[in-house]
């Protein structure tokens, strides 16, 4: 029986918002044009991660591609990751489409906004996951079959929508409180749905690359290909028929520097893997139609890949959050009404998550990792930089009532 | 008259209103004939006090000064080096040249008053702008600033306190004889106010949403427990709750600023709560005008010389009974700074009754400049005269 690996990458930077102030409001409307060279100036963040993750690792992918005809990986490609792509790496696009040409590289659909739309609006959330699939057709000539949503934030009514949608695979978090004593290595039926197929992150496999890969406090420190292929194996004892690393593509350079030996260690499994003839890699879809499912999973409650509670509150877990998302979200109608291209755009790189999850106020081991990602002093200071944009968008919405553009 | 002022900063170099009232004080005692040694704690340029011997007693910058002094709470010993050289400066200088008068402003300078004036047997004029009560705004304040400042009251000649709230704070806290203590307010020099031309542009946004008929409630303060802002913030929240057409800038930073962000947001009332940060010049001037009411929220507030430059920007004001400037004013809204819904009620009145609003603009712009520096100097004259030759104030 073949044994299969999904190993599928989230690649994403959002736009973030420059310290913009009350006395910007109406008179500037560059919220994403810091240029000072420090975290929160997009060119100078994409730049540094091109050069150490995503020139690397597509390098990487493009050498395992042609060594390996059975290695296969899945791409979620956010449409505000493109832009900036486009803008100051075009190179980077070119090369993954040289790999989507392959045909054993599959792009999953999103929201092109990295957002969490689905929670607020589901008008806004479908023209959201329409521009992306229109993007993606336009740059790789490609019609996503599956589904992952911001952050992987799933319930069963996202699973729904998808199923409606003619997806064919669906992603989601492997957590053991809705497994409970199921494994999340096989493939399964989303509650209510009749076509769709679910996958499940096995986070534990994910993790240890993903979080724990170059933790020198950690007991399994190094972690080198023989030991995390005894790891695989084991997990496929039992007859199980896919293993699913879900993780960010900033995982191989970014989250673990090159000086871990990251790129080696992955470099060295996808060889250690393959070179036992049951064992294989799948796209998403291929591994969603790899097998029957084995039985319904349902999630009533939002089940993210995020934080020990695997929730939605590190986004919208405080009442700043709650308050950017309401007063965003009010502004729909007339953003959409105003037919104004540039203004729309702008309100909606302000839907991306990433804005609120830097708001957020848990002082936790997440908060750590939180903190690590903030481009603000405090999350207190990206809530201000926010709205003040946001009531900039307000202001902009009033001169196109009155006129006065 | 020889006066030694003891002071601990002077504009351009002040962090807040002490240096301004020092400042004045000075002036209008100066234009009355008196010549004035004036001691600081850190060395820089005055081009606008001339008419006054500047004494710089460190050679420690402005700057470093400042910020040595907002740590005090925090940690006194940077300052405690400063106010060691402050007080060797003094003890040389009355040995060099004895004053007829010592008149030392806050406990920073007490010690070197108390120096002073053992020095050159000279009168103790202590004149409280604060007590360390009203700075933590609660009882229990930094123990060595409540022993300098029991220590000083106690050995001066003559209390002077900014208003009749600190009098008897002094003398419940303290336990200072009531006879002992001169109430003697701030004034307000208003050929000192820049003259400037209001620019609607600074704040656009807030100014458009004020032609759509929005009133603008606004705080310029430090954001720090003393001023009361949280009761501000519900009070606001309750204010909205009845009427909409209301926005609230909170102007100013502080250690409080990110617990009002988070109380606003919770209070859902967070799109209507401005923060503009730490401002100052032109931005801190047109607030003023941007503003239609100002609201002095202070749990305890000596003085609050804030509010008179609101009222010279045609603000209505609302003050907490708290404030000692209230005690000057009487074209005012009052209400005990916890009292949110009497607060959320004169708020909601003023928006509602442009009478009220109009009424209440008038009649204190009308009433502020009247209380001027040389009334000032003109009592501090006449207890610095009873005190030289003798005579039971």
């Amino acid at each position: 029986m073949t044994r299969g690996i999904t190993l599928y990458l989230h690649i994403h930077q959002p736009w973030r918002v420059r310290q913009y102030s009350v006395f910007d409001t109406a008179h500037q409307h560059d919220y994403f044009a810091a240029s000072d060279g420090t975290n929160r100036d997009n060119r100078a963040v994409f730049e540094k991660v091109a050069d150490k993750s995503y020139r690397p690792m597509n390098d990487l992918l493009e050498t395992l591609l042609e060594r390996h005809p059975d290695f296969k990986v899945s791409l979620s490609i956010t449409g505000v990751w493109l832009e900036q792509a486009e803008a100051w790496a075009p190179d980077i696009i070119a090369q993954l489409q040289r790999m989507v040409a392959t045909g054993r590289v599959e792009i999953v659909a999103e929201t092109y906004y990295h957002s969490l739309a689905f929670f607020y609006s589901q008008d806004e959330f479908t023209r959201q996951v329409q521009l992306h699939r229109d993007r993606i057709q336009e740059l790789f000539g490609y019609q996503p079959t599956a589904f992952r949503n911001t952050e992987l934030a799933y319930n069963d009514q996202l699973a729904q929508w998808a199923d409606a949608a003619g997806y064919q695979t669906i992603l989601a978090e492997g957590w053991d409180p809705v497994l409970e004593w199921r494994s999340p290595n096989y493939v399964y039926q989303p509650a209510g749905c009749d076509t769709t197929r679910l996958l499940l992150k096995n986070y534990r496999l994910s993790d240890d690359v993903a979080f724990r890969f170059g933790n020198r406090a950690w007991a399994e420190y190094p972690l080198d290909a023989d030991k995390y292929n005894q790891w695989m194996e084991a997990a496929f004892a039992g007859d199980a028929p896919l293993v699913n690393l879900f993780m960010d593509y900033e995982t191989f350079g970014e989250h673990q520097w090159e000086d871990t030996g990251i790129f080696s260690f992955f470099e060295h499994f996808v060889a250690r893997w393959l070179a036992s003839e049951e064992n294989t890699f799948y796209t998403v879809t291929q591994a969603a139609q790899s097998s029957e499912p084995v039985g319904a999973i349902s999630m009533p409650h939002t089940v993210t890949w995020a934080d020990t509670e695997r929730d939605l509150t590190a986004w919208l877990g405080n009442s700043m959050q709650h308050e950017a998302m309401r007063h965003l979200f009010a502004l729909e109608d007339d953003v959409m009404r105003s037919g104004d291209l540039q203004l729309i755009g702008d309100w909606r790189r302000l839907s991306t998550s990433d804005h609120v999850y830097f708001m957020c106020t848990k002082w936790s081991n997440d908060g750590d990792v939180h903190a690590y990602f903030s481009p603000y002093d405090s999350p207190y200071d990206g809530f201000l930089y926010f709205m003040n944009a946001l009531r900039d968008i307000r202001y902009r919405l009033m001169q196109h009532r009155s006129g006065g553009w | 008259m020889k006066l030694l002022m003891l002071g601990w900063e002077l504009p351009p170099h002040n962090s807040g209103g002490l240096g301004v009232a020092c400042y004045h004080m000075a002036k209008a005692l100066s234009d009355n004939g008196v010549d004035i040694d004036f001691v600081l704690p850190y060395s820089a340029e005055h081009p606008a006090s001339e008419w006054m011997r500047v004494h710089a007693s460190t050679d420690v910058r402005p700057r470093q000064r400042a910020e040595s002094t907002l740590a005090y709470t925090a940690s006194v010993g940077e300052l405690r080096k400063i106010q060691a050289q402050y007080i060797d400066y003094v003890a040389q200088l009355v040995e060099d040249s004895p004053p007829d008068v010592i008149h030392a402003h806050d406990w920073l300078t007490m010690e070197a008053g108390m120096r002073a004036k053992e020095v050159s047997d000279a009168p103790l004029i202590v004149h409280v702008h604060a007590t360390e009560f009203d700075r933590s705004a609660s009882d229990n304040g930094n123990p060595l600033i409540h022993d300098i400042e029991y220590n000083g009251l106690m050995m001066a000649d003559r209390i002077f306190a900014v208003s009749g709230i600190t009098k008897s704070i002094i003398v419940q806290k303290y336990g200072i004889p009531a006879d002992k203590i001169e109430v003697v307010h701030n004034a307000v020099d208003v050929s000192s106010f820049v003259e400037h031309e209001y620019d609607r542009a600074t704040y656009r946004y807030i100014e458009h949403l004020r032609d759509e008929g929005h009133l603008v409630v606004s705080v310029l303060t430090r954001l720090t427990v003393q001023k009361g802002l949280t009761h501000f913030v519900r009070a606001a929240a309750r204010a909205s709750e009845r009427y909409d057409r209301m926005v609230f800038l909170i102007a100013g930073d502080g250690e409080q600023r990110d617990e009002l962000i988070a109380l606003s947001a919770e209070l859902g009332i967070a799109d209507k709560v401005y923060f503009t940060g730490f401002i100052r010049g032109k931005q801190w001037r047109d607030a003023y005008s941007l503003s239609d009411v100002f609201v002095m929220s202070s749990v305890s507030e000596p003085f609050g010389l804030t509010a008179l430059e609101a009222a010279h920007h045609d603000t209505a004001l609302i003050i907490s009974k708290q404030s000692g400037v209230g005690e000057v004013l009487s074209h005012i809204l009052r209400y005990d700074y916890w009292d949110i819904d009497r607060l959320a009620d004169q708020l909601v009145g003023i928006a509602t009754s442009p009478a009220l609003q109009s009424s209440l603009r008038i009649g204190v712009h009308n009433e502020y400049a009247r209380l001027s520096w040389h009334d000032v100097a003109q009592r501090c004259l006449s207890h610095y005269d009873n005190l030289r030759h003798g005579v039971p104030a």
